[in-house]
């Protein structure tokens, strides 16, 4: 099968910034590949600061590569001109960590979730309407909330929007930036089936970043691990999961650890 | 045990601005023995906050204490007087914020900033409080202090502000500290280093701390005791090892499966759904005459709508508050 996307050897540098003495620049992705098959995911594990974001944010064409090639539909993204990019974008959705902050307060939900839509192409209000009441329903919310503003809503409820947002458009490829993380665990786990059922019905392929490597391997087909802006570790999610080479890995095994012998190791008093 | 901190039947009202009451906490008890590390586990809306904010009494201009006791080494915080209040706080119980960029004074330095706790509470001079703030710094960074010393918040990381906020805690050495999902905006890495720093500092100093999060995967193999809170009730308290692993509420076992399980020798139930609870948290708007969780509960009975359940001790100090359980 054909991969919806693949990345060659990408690297991102910011280059150094400073008054007077100039701050030196700094590698965030290190020549990184992977490639994603459809209907499938690909969980990017690592720290902050291991560069997983500045991947996302160049995955989903809003910063320009240093090197590298990304292919998606037969076209290097990293070698189009901005102009051309704007036609690729709604195939590349990104969807961010805190809905709180993702989606305008002073819009209704309907506006918020249909607005893809005015910017990509012009459509009439009565068949956008009609559109983002469809993509709602996808995700699990009535039409009714249409009209709701975000702050109504629940912080699970507006994940749901932000999601119906980027699938307004019908991506190919979701890339999920910490999504669950600002949720509480019941909560999570709401979404986490809501993207399972999504990626089932419409074959989906999700790059899903995340610190949370409990999630991760419950989500992904493929986990990649990520540490100071180069992949260390990468395989099958049972196989990192059960078999994790680097420290890394180990390190945020041993942080997401509800295992019995953590809570053995709990001191009775 | 002893008790240094003990809440009896606290309740906290919060006024709307249509006139309305709400309840945050309703009825909340519970004891934190002397260098005990209490885990509260609630998610949005439970009160676990509104918990934090009212033991040091900060609680906002809307939010009025309706009730209760809370007994910081046996005088109630509730009835202190606003002199009184101010020994108390950082002297005997102090709080540590979840977002330290947010609690550091962005143009002090860290040194400064520890020795102000010590300003506040002494009368200690300048020299003498810089000597005693490297000495706190030390408690809490390894090696470097006299870069910490010096440093603005901006030029440290997450994990360092928030260990420049718990040397800002411990500086008077209170007896207790309750820190306010601390870890939250902290890398998984980073999250354990400071949860292993709150028991090094437990063991050393015998502080005991109210550790309050919504993560149940925090609180294994780091506190002595997990309270469960759903809708400013306790829920279920117990030793960790018995509330994680053999949970009892019908709401806290609800919440422990909603996490992906991935424990050894179990295989990987792949993309399979996770249960979910059903329905959403309850206004605490209305108060209901029966069990807050009933309306989400899968087992529950008849009773429990008229009912109020009260805590039924499951033996080695687990309680639950569940009519299952006669009390």
């Amino acid at each position: 099968m054909e991969p919806v996307i693949r990345v060659e050897n990408l690297v991102k540098r910011h280059a150094g910034r400073g008054f007077g003495r100039r701050a030196p620049g700094f590698t965030a992705v290190d020549s990184v590949s992977f490639s994603i098959l459809p209907g499938t995911t690909l969980a990017l594990v690592g720290e902050s600061g291991s560069g997983k974001s500045s991947l996302a944010l160049c995955l989903a064409c809003l910063e320009r590569v240093t090197a590298g090639q990304i292919w998606f539909e037969g076209r290097d993204l990293a070698a189009l001109e901005e102009k051309e990019l704007r036609a690729v974008r709604p195939k590349l959705q990104l969807v961010f960590q805190d809905p709180a902050n993702s989606l305008n307060p002073r819009w209704a939900v309907g506006k918020i979730v249909a607005e893809p839509l005015l910017v990509q192409a012009r459509i009439a209000k009565r068949e956008r309407d009609a559109r983002a009441a469809q993509v709602l329903e996808r995700v699990g919310l009535s039409a009714e909330y249409l009209e709701r503003r975000p702050q109504e809503l629940s912080g699970g409820q507006r994940q749901r929007v932000a999601i119906a947002r980027a699938l307004i458009l019908e991506p190919k490829l979701l890339i999920l930036d910490e999504v669950l993380s600002a949720l509480d665990c019941s909560i999570q786990a709401q979404i986490a089936n809501l993207l399972v059922e999504l990626q089932r019905t419409y074959g989906l392929a999700y790059l899903f970043v995340t610190h949370d490597l409990r999630m991760a391997a419950h989500l992904a087909d493929e986990i990649a691990v990520m540490s100071r802006g180069k992949i260390v570790e990468q395989g099958a999610a049972e196989k990192i999961l059960r078999h994790a080479r680097c420290e890394e890995t180990k390190s945020l095994l041993g942080a997401a650890s509800l295992a019995p012998e953590a809570i053995a190791a709990v001191r009775e008093r | 045990m002893n008790q240094i901190l003990e809440v009896r039947d606290l309740r906290v009202a919060y006024g709307g601005r249509d006139g309305g009451v709400w309840y945050a906490l309703n009825g909340v008890s519970f004891g934190v023995g002397a260098g005990e590390i209490l885990g509260v586990l609630g998610e949005s809306g439970s009160g676990k906050s509104t918990l934090a904010a009212t033991l040091l009494r900060l609680l906002p201009a809307n939010g009025r204490i309706a009730g209760g006791q809370i007994l910081l080494e046996a005088a109630d915080v509730v009835q202190m007087d606003a002199e009184r209040l101010r020994s108390v706080r950082g002297r005997r119980v102090s709080i540590v914020f979840q977002e330290p960029s947010l609690a550091l004074h962005p143009t002090i330095r860290i040194g400064e900033q520890v020795g102000e706790v010590l300003h506040a509470h002494g009368t200690l001079s300048k020299r003498e409080r810089g000597e005693r703030a490297r000495g706190i710094l030390a408690k809490v960074f390894s090696g470097d202090i006299e870069r910490i010393f010096s440093s603005y918040p901006h030029e440290l990381s997450g994990g360092q502000q928030q260990r420049a906020l718990i040397a800002q805690a411990i500086a008077c050495e209170p007896v207790v500290v309750v820190a306010d999902e601390p870890t939250a905006s902290l890398d998984p890495t980073t999250q354990r280093e400071i949860l292993t720093l709150f028991q090094t500092l437990r063991d050393q100093f015998g502080i005991a701390f109210i550790f309050i999060t919504h993560n149940p995967a925090l609180l294994a193999g780091f506190a002595d005791r997990v309270l469960v809170l759903y809708a400013g009730k306790v829920a279920e308290v117990g030793p960790t090892h018995a509330v994680l692993s053999s949970p009892q509420h019908p709401y806290t076992q609800a919440l422990l499966k909603c996490v992906p399980q991935v424990a050894a020798g179990e295989a990987l139930r792949h993309k399979a759904l996770l249960p979910v609870i059903g329905g959403s948290a309850p206004s605490l708007a209305i108060l209901s005459r029966g069990c807050v969780f009933e309306p989400r509960c899968e087992e529950r009975m008849e009773m429990c709508q008229t009912q109020e359940p009260a805590a039924a001790m499951l033996g080695n100090r687990h309680e639950v508050s569940c009519l299952k359980f006669p009390a």
